[in-house]
């Protein structure tokens, strides 16, 4: 006997089944049927942001915290135009959300109604899979392949789009275990690829591995059998932004991040390595640089979920289709009965190298007495909470090159930054998602305070569900990153990258009924971070740090990752007008 | 802290040169693309090619599978093989999508297209144009006294060369269906 019940209640009944507990959204009329069903029951959590864009990145920031598929719901209109950003960022960092909008009666679709938007049309880009759901009948069966879709294969938001007439009409459901779906990613790779990989790891004199967020997203088992292998092989790690955390910053083999502005010593190892491992990243350009010139003398392996991701930008030699943790565990077998064979004299000589390129030390900064320096705040915040059930959320630009840099994060699912768009105004509803998920645990979004405002109405969310979130900014009053090209770049005009007019952030806070908190002397910023870390409530840490310092290592667009910047004195002429196109 | 000076590759192995890499010569590839024929699905595929800049040559759509709701998409498409093998990648993804067929890789395709040609004029032009229609096979559809539609079905190529010679005997309009292609063999 199939339940009959109208489409709203499909809508509640079909997040239980899926075992959804929180939903970020916000009413408007074309979702009004939904939200009177949300408030006939106690097992879906509301949380009502203050944006759109604000929900869905909080959907995000729980699903990234978690590995579960993060929730949405907003009208139709403008409240899924408004989703429009978020999805992108879901989808260029493969994070798995189910986005519910309202629609206008399928009777009046293509009126231009009030309200009315093309949803599917406009989101079909920015979505793995949407749906324009016509009939009641259709719809559970639809919300349940939706959740499939988002959390199979390379993960990612899909959108349901539900007319109202549709949530009010009835219909019968269909039960979650009904559904056979035809889409079903491969997962296992290639055996003999495998094997293929398992000698070349055998013979490299200068293997790495370099990992990025597919390992993160294919579950906590990948994560330990990366660690394993990292162990058994001795072989160095470097990862990408999206990748922290899979292996520990603290173990023996972390090299550091790679990338644009990541260690000296990573993208060193990455251009002289003779076996590069890519376990789920996309050589995405942050990560190349000239690709004309990345690592040539390596033969390059490449696993990956997502057959366009394999030479898609960079040729590899072994290619292998799967999920991370399947092909990890088979690698590792297979490996294992080979009889665990490295090259150690080799691997010896190699790690020596590398420790010299550790010894170059490439984060030195030059301290000071009377300015707080970003990178000084940020190791201080490292020290005052390391050890803490924390999660750490950024905003987009400087701050969030120098989290990554000097934070540690020693398990998955600890980070959460907008790595492929790079979405200002995502870390603070970000945040939001985490610390309704990890409801205990500390939760700090490091920020601009440029970013920062880019959504900080969700101060008032932050407010309403207690949500002790800490807004860690590092203030200079700058648009940092882009007064650091434009000074790099652009002759020194700095167009439109200062900060005017700011809010005073203590009263801003206090306004909302938050704790502000303002520092600018060094000395003062242990105290002032404890202050923060003890206040039971959400934070405004507004940190005055030096207006002018500069994000380094740095790999110049259009250098190879053996030219990278180290500090100030060798910036100069670094980019030149073929590197300035780029991005 | 000072500039370091790094000498350019520090391993001195580098045959990055020496390795085969993609071609960077243009190819035509027609891609045979079955869908589950739901609304959006075309829009889907021409929105993945307009978005990531590939080349449509001609675009052919119909269903072909009534009772498995499925289409038949078949696309003439052109880029150096790197960009092929990445069209057909980024089309397995769509969830929608069931297979990608590079007819070109499994071998020499039938490809046919049918064309609708207007020709208007009198006198000796009329009847060239009727005699070269017999010669290219092309089919009277509809007839005045001032003016013909030929129907022709061949190859992209042939469908090309009949409109040229049309063109000064009075070619008013054409209509083209773009190929449809099968591969040869069971």
């Amino acid at each position: 006997m199939t339940r009959q019940m109208t489409g709203a209640k499909m809508v509640v009944q079909a997040l239980k089944d899926q075992g959804v507990d929180t939903v970020f959204g916000y009413p408007g009329g074309a979702v009004l049927p939904i939200y009177d069903e949300i408030f006939l029951q106690n097992d879906v959590k509301h949380v009502l942001v203050r944006h759109e864009q604000g929900a869905i990145h909080a959907a995000e920031g729980y699903a990234r915290s978690t590995g579960k598929p993060g929730v949405a719901l907003v009208t139709s209109g403008p409240g899924a135009t408004n989703a429009v950003t978020g999805l992108t960022d879901a989808l260029m960092d493969s994070i798995p959300i189910v986005v519910f909008t309202g629609q206008v009666p399928t009777f009046m679709i293509g009126s231009d109604a009030f309200q009315e938007a093309d949803t599917v049309g406009i989101t079909r880009p920015c979505t793995k899979h949407n749906w324009l759901v016509k009939e009641t009948d259709k719809l559970a069966s639809t919300i349940h392949e939706a959740f499939h879709v988002a959390t199979s294969g390379r993960p990612g938001p899909v959108l349901i789009d539900i007319p109202k007439d549709v949530q009010f009409a009835t219909g019968s459901y269909t039960e979650k275990k009904v559904l056979k779906s035809r889409y079903q990613p491969q997962v296992k790779g290639d055996l003999s690829a495998i094997t293929e990989l398992a000698e070349a790891m055998e013979k490299a004199k200068r293997p790495v591995f370099y990992t990025g967020g597919g390992v993160i997203n294919s579950g906590p088992a990948a994560s330990q059998l990366l660690r394993e292998l990292v162990e058994a092989t001795g072989f160095p790690i470097t990862s990408t932004l999206m990748g922290l955390g899979a292996y520990p910053a603290s173990g023996e083999k972390w090299i550091g991040m790679l990338g644009m502005h990541g260690l000296y010593e990573a993208n060193m190892a990455m251009h002289d390595c003779d076996l590069m491992i890519n376990i789920g990243a996309r050589f995405d350009d942050r990560i190349t640089g000239l690709i004309s010139k990345f690592s040539p003398g390596s033969k390059k392996a490449h696993i990956d979920i997502d057959a366009s991701s394999i030479n898609k930008v960079i040729h590899v030699d072994i290619p292998i289709l799967g999920d991370v943790a399947h092909v990890l565990e088979d690698l590792l077998k297979v490996w294992k009965s080979r009889g665990r064979k490295t090259n150690t004299e080799a691997l010896t000589k190699w790690w020596t190298q590398i420790n010299e390129w550790r010894a170059v030390k490439c984060l030195t900064y030059t301290g000071s007495e009377t300015t707080i320096k970003p990178q000084y705040a940020l190791e201080r915040l490292e020290a005052l909470t390391k050890g803490m059930d924390r999660y750490i959320c950024t905003e987009v630009g400087q701050h969030q090159m120098w989290a990554a840099q000097f934070l540690g994060f020693d398990d998955p699912n600890r980070w959460m930054t907008s790595g492929g768009l790079g979405t200002m105004g995502y870390g603070f509803p970000a945040s939001i998602g985490v610390q309704l998920a990890h409801p205990d645990a500390l939760v700090i979004n490091v920020a601009g305070e440029a970013s920062w405002l880019m959504n900080m109405q969700e101060l008032g969310t932050a407010m309403q569900y207690r949500l002790p979130v800490k807004q860690f900014i590092l203030n200079n009053e700058r648009l940092g990153m882009v007064r650091q090209w434009q000074q790099l770049l652009h002759g020194e005009r700095y167009s439109s990258s200062w900060s005017e007019s700011l809010p005073d952030f203590v009263k801003l806070a206090e306004a909302f009924g938050a704790k502000g908190i303002q520092v600018s002397d060094p000395k003062d910023l242990d105290d002032a971070i404890m202050e923060m870390l003890n206040y039971d409530g959400p934070v405004l840490f507004d940190c005055l740090v030096e207006k002018h310092e500069n994000c380094f290592p740095m790999i110049p667009s259009g250098k190879p990752h053996n030219e990278m910047l180290l500090g100030d004195a060798s910036t100069e002429g670094a980019i030149q007008s073929g590197g300035a196109v780029l991005v | 802290m000072s500039a370091l000076r790094i000498k350019k590759g520090s391993t001195s192995h580098s045959a990055y040169n020496l390795r085969p890499d993609f071609s960077d010569v243009e190819e035509r590839h027609t891609l045979a693309i079955l869908v589950e024929n739901e609304p959006g699905v075309l829009a889907r595929v021409i929105g993945l090619f307009s978005g990531r800049g590939y080349n449509i040559e001609s675009l052919t759509v119909a269903e072909v599978d009534h009772a498995g709701h499925l289409s038949r998409i078949t696309v003439v498409t052109t880029g150096t093989p790197q960009v092929i093998e990445q069209i057909k990648a980024q089309l397995g993804r769509i969830v929608t999508v069931h297979d990608v067929h590079d007819l070109t890789v499994e071998g020499r395709p039938v490809e046919r297209e049918l064309g609708l040609l207007k020709v208007a004029g009198k006198g000796d032009d009329r009847v060239e144009a009727l005699r070269i229609a017999d010669i290219f096979r092309a089919n009277v559809v509809d007839s005045t006294l001032e003016s013909f539609v030929f129907e022709i079905t061949g190859t992209s190529d042939k469908i090309d060369a009949f409109a040229d010679l049309m063109r000064p005997l009075g070619l008013v309009e054409i209509a083209r269906t773009g190929v449809a292609a099968l591969a040869r063999g069971a």
